[in-house]
């Protein structure tokens, strides 16, 4: 018998799962930031070009990863939310929002600190460092355009749009900000020189991206809990736990 | 005008609008006096050395356009939505997105067009002359368009909400880089003596992409804002 997913669409039914799965994904994370920053930075041979610093990329790249992807994500479940009227897919989109931001705001940060060092300058306008700090505003934007609407229901439906609006724009931007990039400056500093990367570098960037992961989905999962207890604050499940939890 | 066209709706609002429009005349050259001040302003803080001004002249006029695009995008529904009017148009069997289409197109030629029209005399403020200058008309004739049609997303999203002038620019800005990165470079490119026909052409793609969609989601915005 095929399991019934509609069952977890429903608030009341995804709470307690949702309760269960947060410290085993909270331990993953824990445990694979432990493993990865050991590997990243203890393991790793150092850059024989770069020295030691280029030791941020294990915080660096696994975040501007994330940012990226999470805002793919969110746009997927405000798209689901759109189309099957579903609350809890507009609640994951609404929690995945603050993580994104920053991870997007990290990756700038750490960014810096490595250009100092690298190019001898907090900021350049590369081409990647440009597109992720439009990312920052975009997600801005859309916790900006929730923040900004009384009614749930509106501001659910019309930051949803507005994430598949930005969806939609993200490819679009990213390749303009790298075609006018390559127009400007001709002989800038390119984050990619060498692409041949000790293995142990590589395992270490991707368990980091796994952490960061499972760090996401914890934090996320935590937060559409909240979510749910705060607008089901009138229904009768959310009395029971509470009373329960008063007990 | 036929009863029953399709673009009979478009037709109509367009018509309306523009009435509208010339019955406040300050409104639309209220506008237009900012994209001239804004523009003006920057010498002042720049400095007056030609090269420099020249240099940048093209980035300025293009940051210019956008803001009092933006500056004017309140006015789209506002009006229309606190006297009711758009619930009508809501409610009304012609398309919605072909009705925002006129509304747009409206707002364009109150706004948008006025700021083409007077972007070579600016142009010839900072010292660009000849081919830099005519395509700078060009690019702002391609991209303006493209500027109502996003920033009519972000007014339908922000419908009657406070502080709704900020946020606009929060949610449409950051939309609006594509068109500045290829409007403000088609004519650094031809004052550097590069063609410009690949920036020209992705101005144009967006166009017709904004074109296809920008309606049909301003549509969709309106009916969640107003639901």
């Amino acid at each position: 018998m095929a399991p019934n997913w509609f069952k977890y669409a429903s608030p009341a039914s995804f709470y307690p799962l949702a309760g269960r799965l947060v410290p085993w994904f909270g331990a993953a994370a824990a445990l694979l930031t432990v493993l990865g920053l050991y590997l990243g930075f203890f393991v790793a041979p150092t850059d024989y070009k770069q020295g030691e610093a280029y030791r941020i990329i294990f915080i660096h790249v696994p975040a501007a990863w994330m940012s990226m992807f999470i805002y793919l994500v969110m746009a997927f479940y405000a798209g689901l939310g759109l189309v099957f009227n579903t609350r809890l897919s507009a609640f994951m989109a609404r929690s995945l929002a603050p993580t994104g931001a920053l991870f997007t705001f990290i990756a700038l940060w750490t960014g810096a600190l490595w250009g100092k060092p690298m190019w001898g300058a907090w900021w350049v306008w590369d081409a990647r460092l440009t597109s992720e700090l439009i990312l920052l505003f975009l997600y801005l934007g859309y916790m900006s355009l929730q923040a900004a609407i009384e009614d749930p229901r509106r501001a659910a439906r019309a930051s949803g749009l507005l994430a598949l609006i930005g969806a939609v724009n993200v490819p679009i931007i990213y390749f303009s900000v790298q075609w006018w990039n390559t127009l400007h400056q001709g002989a800038s500093i390119s984050m990619s020189q060498g692409s041949t990367m000790a293995a142990t570098m590589l395992t270490a960037m991707l368990v980091m991206t796994l952490a960061f992961w499972m760090y996401t989905i914890a934090v996320v999962l935590t937060r559409v809990r909240c979510e749910i207890l705060e607008r089901e604050r009138h229904s009768e499940w959310v009395a029971e736990i509470a009373a329960r939890e008063a007990r | 005008m036929g009863a029953t066209g399709l673009l009979s709706g478009t037709r109509y609002v367009l018509a309306r609008d523009l009435t509208l429009a010339g019955r406040r005349v300050t409104d639309v050259l209220t506008t237009l006096f900012f994209f001239v001040i804004v523009v003006s302003l920057f010498p002042l803080g720049v400095g007056p050395e030609a090269g420099t001004l020249r240099a940048i002249a093209p980035g300025i006029l293009w940051v210019a356009a956008l803001l009092a695009t933006m500056l004017s995008l309140g006015r789209l529904f506002t009006a229309d939505h606190l006297d009711g009017t758009l619930e009508q148009m809501l409610l009304s069997p012609q398309p919605l997105s072909l009705i925002v289409l006129g509304k747009v197109a409206a707002h364009w030629l109150v706004t948008g067009a006025p700021l083409v029209l007077m972007s070579p005399l600016l142009g010839l403020q900072f010292g660009l002359s000849g081919a830099p200058l005519g395509v700078l008309m060009l690019t702002l004739l391609l991209g303006t368009p493209v500027l109502s049609l996003i920033g009519a997303m972000g007014a339908a999203l922000t419908l009657g909400l406070r502080g709704g002038g900020a946020l606009i620019s929060l949610l449409v800005l950051p939309l609006y880089v594509p068109v500045l990165i290829f409007g403000a470079g088609a004519v650094e490119a031809v004052a550097s003596g590069l063609e410009a026909d690949a920036h020209l052409s992705l101005l144009g793609a967006l166009l017709v992409l904004a074109l296809c969609f920008g309606p049909w989601v301003t549509a969709a915005a309106l009916r969640i804002s107003l639901e």
